[in-house]
């Protein structure tokens, strides 16, 4: 048996023995395995299987052992995500921790930092939320303008942030902050802290389709230590960057969740009825098809795009559009679930609608986010344009 | 998603090298320009020969290479870039699928070695109308002692003034527009009784309509199985339809590569146009276009070589992406171009009906998203 069969075998006795049956049930929300101090799900088990998994390493398999990550192999992480995909399992975390803060620690942070932060994480012990945009910097992010003053033995923190997701849940926050006034990217810095800090509230912010992941977060004089600056003082703005692409990558993985379970030619079967075999609306019909080869495409593209990397060990041109797409493929999908389901699309809670259908209204609703959030299409397009096309600024 | 092959990669980088030299754009504004019944250059589909490119998917037996779609796909692809007028999807593809697949021992053995040495031009005769229907098949062959009396009318047949043999599509039982009772014959382009005139179209690929009167074949110019030959049609139209694909993406990749070009040297208002956001938003959806399109072109070959399970809905989706892309591209290449695009000293006009053609060829993007839909079960 190879080593990589024996690591199979082992993983999948392991998640035998592990793997909480309980867990095989239909996920409650608030099951959401977010970790950190406030996470209390209804089911139990669901924080046994977090604290199993972070014991192991396996919430983030390939970081190093020595800051308590899995220290496996790509191709032993591969052969654990199909023992995972095999057994249907939830996953054991979702963090901002492992998909965006870790990877930057692990290249970024000195190494008492890394000691100090990257354990909890993969344990998820801690939540993290991310300090990006501020009112004055959404898509023009390095025009941020939240202070940080140095007062000798420590740094004082003045401003606002937005769209803070789960602020209001989280425990600790990465933050841009400026550093220096005189200069726009050279003078931003990473800063890291606790939540609970006095100076820092979080308001949450009620969206469209009635839910609240987005907070508004205000920092009033807020003090911190200064050995929590990751990289140098005004050197921020490349690890805010390289974020950025892990944060991008994570949602080219994942593609975009928060569409319903159903397929929507099923729910057009369903709804719209059939006709000589074929949906009973051919126009639609036409527009599902179109939508389902676009999606296949978009599959086929992810794909192609991690055999490329791994092939040349640098990103595919494919990946470049990545997000882009994903983004215009879930809001199509998620236009056409709603259109498909006519007015039983267009409930918003109660009676009269089943619960299919509701789900669709707020997944479409939440969807046209998919277009702002991590970067706007009109941002990516620009990336695209400029970095892979080669095209250059206007003057 | 299989990556390439050293000899893959040493193919194509041939064919992109004797593409550039032998046959620019320029060659088929040439032959354009040259008034002639055969609408490709001889000695390049001899050349053609030599390299090994007419055998790409003929087995070894026969003299081909045996190299798989893929391959062939890397040819086509390089063809595309410069509007390579030859009968590669005619012969090198949809013959050799057809004889390949379905072809007696005597067809292959007379005519396989011809076209792994590029010595025969077969050509598919297909569609009885404007729009390609597979299934809409009128056009008779009647049971006359041993053999068969061949009669009606094949429109758009590409190479047919070229052709030494036609694989027809005929009805031996049945209505026009079932998949029953179609039969495959490979009948000789000299039989007594066939017809061809030859069709100028916009994009100076050679075409012409077939007429077939009284024409009497024997039983054995029946390629495949009598009344059964609707599904090996179909398998050899799926290659058939995934090469070209691969060929439309090479059209549409250089299409967009002169646009990126012009986009980064011509001024106006004192800045490169290629500045401008709108355009610039433009360009990159079109690259994003490219990259889709390529990855279900290279999913649909590797399906057929690996003889997967999916490969009907793979060609069908290769072939409705290429030409949704090819049509986007073709179009911007004249817009963004302005007022030089508009002329026909310009290269944009050729790649705009070129695109035209290859999408209605084997199914547009329509007929092809239908299929997806019923392959998918709606």
């Amino acid at each position: 048996m190879s080593d990589l069969e024996a690591f199979r075998s082992e993983t999948r006795a392991w998640l035998e023995a592990n793997y909480p049956p309980s867990l095989n049930e239909p996920m409650a929300e608030d099951d959401a395995p977010w970790g950190g101090r406030n996470y209390r799900p209804s089911n139990p088990d669901a924080k046994l299987w977090l604290e199993r998994m972070g014991a192991k390493g396996w919430t983030a398999p390939m970081w190093p052992t020595q800051y308590s990550g899995g220290g496996l192999s790509a191709d032993e992480n591969r052969v654990l995500t199909q023992e995972l995909t095999r057994i249907k399992a939830r996953p054991a975390l979702m963090s901002f921790g492992v998909w965006m803060l870790g990877p930057v620690l692990l290249e970024y942070a000195n190494e008492e930092q890394k000691q100090k932060f990257l354990p909890p994480i993969v344990r998820g012990e801690i939540r993290w939320c991310q300090g990006y945009s501020e009112p004055g910097a959404g898509s023009d992010l390095a025009g941020l303008q939240t202070r940080c003053e140095d007062q000798g033995d420590h740094y004082l923190i003045n401003g606002q942030k937005v769209w803070t997701s789960y602020a209001d849940q989280a425990d600790w926050i990465f933050c841009l902050v400026r550093t220096d006034t005189s200069k726009k990217h050279e003078g931003i810095s990473f800063l890291l802290f606790d939540m609970k800090t006095p100076g820092v509230e979080a308001r949450p912010i009620k969206l469209i389709s009635g839910s609240s992941p987005f907070c508004e977060t205000f920092f009033d004089n807020v003090k911190v230590p200064k050995d929590q600056l990751v990289g140098k003082l005004n050197g921020g703005w490349d690890i805010a960057k390289r974020l950025l692409q892990y944060e991008r990558q994570n949602i080219s993985a994942g593609g975009f969740g928060g569409g319903a379970g159903l397929e929507i030619e099923e729910a057009a079967k369903q709804f719209v009825g059939i006709e000589a075999g074929k949906l009973a609306d051919t126009d639609l019909r036409t527009r599902i098809a179109a939508h389902k080869m676009d999606a296949k495409a978009f599959a086929l593209t992810v794909r192609r795009a991690e055999a490329e990397s791994k092939a040349s060990r640098g990103p595919s041109a494919a990946t470049s559009i990545i997000k882009y797409a994903a983004a215009k493929l879930n809001q199509d999908k998620c236009e056409l679930m709603v259109e498909a389901m006519g007015t039983q699309g267009l409930g918003w809670e109660g009676e009269g609608f089943d619960p299919e259908g509701l789900k669709a209204t707020r997944a479409w609703l939440r969807s046209k986010g998919n277009s702002i959030e991590g970067g706007t299409s009109e941002v990516n397009l620009n990336v695209v344009a400029k970095r892979v096309l080669g095209l250059l600024d206007h003057q | 998603m299989a990556l390439l092959t050293e000899e893959q990669v040493m193919l194509k980088d041939a064919a992109k090298g004797w593409v550039g030299e032998r046959s620019p754009v320029s060659a088929l504004r040439k032959l354009r320009d040259t008034d002639v019944d055969v609408a490709f250059d001889k000695a390049a589909w001899a050349e053609m020969g030599q390299m090994g490119w007419t055998g790409v998917i003929v087995p070894e037996a026969h003299g081909g290479s045996e190299f798989g779609y893929r391959s062939l796909g890397l040819v086509l692809e390089e063809t595309g870039r410069t509007l390579v007028n030859s009968p590669l999807i005619t012969t090198a593809l949809f013959a050799a699928s057809a004889l390949t697949r379905g072809g007696s021992a005597a067809q292959k053995d007379a005519w396989l070695g011809k076209i792994a040495e590029a010595g025969a031009v077969i050509a598919p005769a297909l569609d009885e109308q404007a729009h390609h229907h597979p299934a809409r098949v009128a056009l008779t062959a009647k049971k006359d002692g041993a053999g068969y009396v061949l009669d009606g009318k094949k429109v758009f047949v590409l190479d047919a003034m070229a052709a030494d043999a036609f694989i027809v599509s005929a009805r031996t039982s049945g209505q026009s527009g079932e998949e029953a009772g179609v039969t495959l014959f490979l009948v000789p382009a000299d039989t007594a009784g066939i017809a061809r005139t030859r069709l100028k179209t916009a994009d100076s690929r050679g075409a012409g309509d077939v007429t077939f009167t009284g024409v009497k074949v024997s039983a054995d110019a029946v390629l495949g199985a009598v009344d059964q030959g609707f599904g090996l049609l179909e398998s050899v139209l799926d290659r058939t339809r995934a090469g070209l694909a691969a060929e439309m993406l090479g059209q549409a990749s250089q299409a967009f590569e002169i646009t990126l070009d012009y986009l980064k040297t011509r001024t106006q208002f004192g800045q490169l146009i290629g500045t401008f956001q709108a355009l610039q938003h433009r360009a990159a959806k079109m690259f994003t276009e490219l990259e889709m399109t390529r990855s279900c072109v290279e999913a649909a070959l590797d399906a057929i070589d690996s003889n997967a399970n999916d490969v009907r809905a793979l060609c069908s989706l290769a072939k409705a992406k290429a030409s949704e892309t090819v049509h986007l591209v073709s179009n911007e290449m004249v817009q963004m171009h302005g007022g030089i695009g508009m002329t026909d000293a310009h290269d944009a006009g050729l790649y705009m009906k070129r695109a035209r053609t290859s999408e209605a060829l084997f199914g547009s993007a329509s007929f092809h998203r239908d299929r997806y839909a019923t392959l998918m079960g709606f």
